[in-house]
């Protein structure tokens, strides 16, 4: 009998704009990007220049510290651009499809017949691997290390997120083949995690080589951290691997044809969206068409991910590696009139200082109109006892963040640091009173432990 | 509105840097920022943010201190009219008496905002700061916790040295380790006690200065000088806000139903109170120690203390647990103080600025509980 988990902590945000449940296919395929920036700590080193063309397939550019790791092309075409930010650092390179299928064969094979070392090779190749990240530090997994499990949410609580049952609706026989390559990788579980209480499909269910476990609660019920704190809390020195289901399928994909085709499901949704529905594209596809086509307002602040940990990409921009969401939601750059008096009947807001805080307790369904507004400026960190209700973890969340900020790093080791990624801290983030950018200051610590050792 | 956000906007340049005015920049920005909540977006992390900032937290601390404020003003008058003729009922003349004890207490305030205002925005701006709201609050509590009496130059002094020693020479709000409004009165009664304490200061000008003994002087008597029900509500001298218990507990209704302030402070100093009571009870010995424990709920500034003081998130213990520990011993001081030290029985400010101090302590220590778990869990799996 699978085991149940409750996170009795925790906050579901209802925001408006939630996606049908209809996928759109596009007709024309627009440009895609692989974008160095969706790794954390990543320096590349370019494989390709500008004119070049490419299979699906083909390595566009690789982990400096650590060559073997390839990030290939999504699909068959040419590299039209290789843009750079600050300091000469690779943002994106963009390969625009030529139309024809073209892609390098890796080969079928059976993950269960096959050895570690051919399954890391084979994912290392074809560029699949960067999809297995690793905790603590949130990078791509290191290929030279085992993790003691891999785990994988079937589920997100997050605002807005896609239903990962329809995302993986058909691809069963591709994430059971992907399940089976990611049991060769660790000596210890995966573990497969699902939402209690809801009608899954064969696709989660009946999955085998894994260990299934039930999880109920709120948001970040559905964060992959939430679950590993509970199923197998990391400590000093150990990691731990994630993906996402989908991204389990497209490796699973890899070993049952042979190639590489990272297509995938997303949902477009948010405020701004005429019909929120749900979209099949490739990894890294632009996002321009659909935005054009179903958002009409100027001012919209295009996000690849969900609002509360997302990147912010544009109306032009490509979609994330790792994400199956596209929010839209309205800039709030604008003044609001005495606004920290008002009543506030339609503000949302974890704390009960607005009347919609007496309101939503009799209406649970309500949904919320949200903008990017700051609401207020930065403050000291004045309030206490408000980051533990919707923080889950056995960790003590102010304690940790100020070890953070005044870079006490013996302090972070001892509160928990490594059991943490900004994603976890992001509801902290969102309900803070003084507005602290918390997820940078996550972020900015784990990045200065990862180069200490 | 169009036409101030206009008026704003035009002379917001010269309050920026390399302006006319860059020196009030902070002052401006809080204006600015009192009119207009302010139109910055997210740039890194959560796009979305919580409609509440630290301006709506702190409103919410003045609006639940007004009950207790508006009683204290009446509760002046009346305690005025009733030295000048002991048939005066506290029916008698409603608005006279408010109106008498606000012209008494607004002056306070005044000085009390002016000087602490004066003091954070000169910080802020010398920081490069925002100004801090902490101080919305306190210009309030300062008040409220001091006779009607006191001297406008002392609340003047009083402010100034809480709110430079007390707060900003630790870096301003949120850096604190003694409550302000609390400090503020500490000081006053150390430095100017004659101010501060007797029996001749809780009352605006006395017909009898004998007369105005607060209830928790009087048991140095031996008996209580007023009755329960008074103290309940409040008809009694003391300081301007502390007398009238069903205001405070409007307040605390408001602070706890908002979650601004912690419930968990608030039981723990009662848990902590009647148990400490109870046990002197048994024990005996004086008229205090053999006082019941709803006596010392009602009596002094035990309740105001309780409700607004103790539940101060910045000088208070920040985890949960430590919140229980840190408001029991509140709680047990208070009671400890009142009855073994007869000269001074009110033992609420004192208690509160002493746990205050060992705040941080509890946290450590329990903070401590939770690394040495992890470090046993590291040591089993390896």
């Amino acid at each position: 009998m699978p085991e149940l988990i409750k996170i009795r902590k925790g906050l579901d945000i209802s925001i408006v704009g939630a996606a049908e449940k209809i996928v759109v296919r596009q007709e024309t395929l627009g440009s895609c990007a692989l974008k160095p920036t969706d790794f954390v700590g990543l320096t590349p080193r370019l494989l390709v220049a500008e004119g070049d063309s490419v299979q699906a397939g083909t390595p566009l550019f690789c982990d400096k510290a650590d060559e073997q790791i390839l990030f290939t092309s999504p699909v068959s075409g040419t590299v039209t651009a290789i843009t750079r930010g600050e300091r000469r650092a690779i943002t994106e390179v963009v390969v625009t499809p030529d139309g024809s299928s073209a892609y390098v064969d890796f080969g079928t094979a059976d993950p269960l017949a096959l050895t570690r070392e051919q399954i890391v090779e084979k994912l290392l190749q074809s560029g699949t691997w960067p999809y297995l990240r690793q905790r603590p530090f949130g990078t791509v997994a290191n290929p030279r290390q085992t993790p003691k499990a891999i785990v994988i949410s079937a589920f997100d609580t997050a605002p807005l997120a896609p239903d990962y049952d329809f995302l993986l609706h058909g691809r069963g026989a591709d994430f059971q083949t992907g399940l089976d390559a990611l049991s060769r990788l660790t000596d210890g579980t995966v573990y497969l995690n699902l939402k209690y209480k809801e009608n899954f499909s064969g696709v989660f269910r009946n999955s085998k080589n894994v260990k299934i476990s039930y999880f109920s609660g709120k948001h970040p019920a559905g964060n992959v951290g939430t679950q590993i704190s509970r199923l197998c809390p990391i400590n000093k020195g150990e990691t731990v691997w994630f993906a996402n289901p989908q991204d389990v399928a497209i490796i699973g994909h890899l070993f049952n044809t042979g190639r590489y085709n990272p297509e995938k499901i997303i949902a477009f949704a948010g405020q701004g969206v005429k019909n929120p529905r749900y979209y099949h594209l490739l990894a890294g596809a632009c996002i321009e068409d659909i935005a054009n086509e179903q958002v009409q307002q100027e001012n919209m602040r295009f996000i690849s991910g969900n609002v509360l940990t997302g990147s912010n990409i544009g109306r032009d921009g490509y979609l994330g590696f790792y994400d199956n969401l596209v929010s839209v939601i309205p800039e709030g750059d604008d003044y609001e009139f005495m606004g920290w008096l008002a009543p506030g009947l339609k503000k949302l807001s974890f704390s009960h200082t607005f009347l919609s805080g007496f309101f939503n307790t009799l209406n649970i369904n309500k949904k919320y109109a949200v903008n990017t507004n700051l609401h207020g400026g930065r403050r000291a960190l004045v309030q206490t006892g408000k980051f533990e209700q919707v923080f889950p973890f056995d960790i003590y969340p102010m304690q940790l963040l100020k070890a953070c900020i005044v870079g006490d790093i013996e302090q972070m080791e001892a509160l928990g640091i490594y059991e943490v990624e900004p994603e976890d801290f992001a509801l902290c983030e969102f309900i803070d009173v003084s507005k602290t950018d918390i997820q940078r200051i996550i972020r900015d610590s784990l990045e200065t432990l990862r180069k200490e050792c | 509105m169009s036409r101030l956000r206009t008026f704003i906007d035009k002379i917001k340049p010269n309050f920026e840097k390399g302006g006319r005015f860059a020196k009030l920049h902070s002052t401006f920005d809080a204006f600015e920022t009192f009119a207009y909540t302010p139109n910055t977006v997210t740039r890194t992390g959560s796009h979305i943010r919580d409609a509440v900032d630290l301006k709506r937290t702190m409103i919410v601390v003045v609006i639940a201190l007004i009950p207790a404020l508006l009683f204290g003003m009446w509760n002046v008058g009346y305690q005025h009219f009733r030295t000048l003729d002991p048939a005066f009922s506290a029916a008698s003349d409603i608005w006279g008496c408010f109106w008498y004890g606000f012209l008494k207490v607004l002056p306070i305030i005044i000085v009390s905002y002016v000087t602490g205002l004066a003091i954070e925005f000169t910080f802020a701006q010398i920081r490069g700061h925002e100004v801090n709201e902490g101080f919305l609050a306190t210009g309030l509590l300062i008040p409220l916790v001091l006779p009607v009496t006191i001297p406008l130059w002392q609340v003047a002094v009083a402010t100034a040295f809480a709110v430079i020693i007390g707060k900003e020479a630790f870096g301003g709000t949120g850096m604190n380790f003694v409550n302000p409004a609390l400090l503020a009165r500490a000081f006053l009664f150390f430095a100017y006690p004659s101010s501060m304490s007797g029996n001749s200061v809780w009352v605006s000008e006395p017909a009898d200065a004998l007369t105005g003994a607060t209830p928790l002087a009087s048991m140095l008597d031996g008996h209580c000088s007023a009755s329960l029900a008074d103290m309940f509500w409040g008809f009694v001298p003391g300081s301007v806000g502390e007398t009238c218990v069903p205001a405070i507990l409007l307040g605390a209704l408001l602070l706890l139903v908002t979650g601004v302030a912690s419930w968990r402070i608030m039981v723990a100093v009662l848990a902590g109170a009647i148990g400490t009571s109870l046990m002197f009870n048994v024990i005996g010995g004086s008229p205090m120690a053999e006082l019941p424990f709803y006596y010392h709920l009602v009596m002094g500034g035990f309740a105001f203390g309780c409700v607004f003081m103790a539940t101060d998130p910045v000088t208070a213990a920040q985890t949960n647990v430590g919140k229980w520990i840190y408001g029991f011993l509140i709680g047990f001081l208070v009671i400890l103080i009142r009855v073994k030290n007869s000269a001074y029985p009110e033992g609420m400010m004192l208690a509160i600025l002493l746990m205050n101090v060992f705040a941080p302590l509890i946290d450590y220590i329990v903070v401590w509980f939770n690394i040495r778990k992890r470090t046993r869990r590291k040591a089993i799996n390896n």
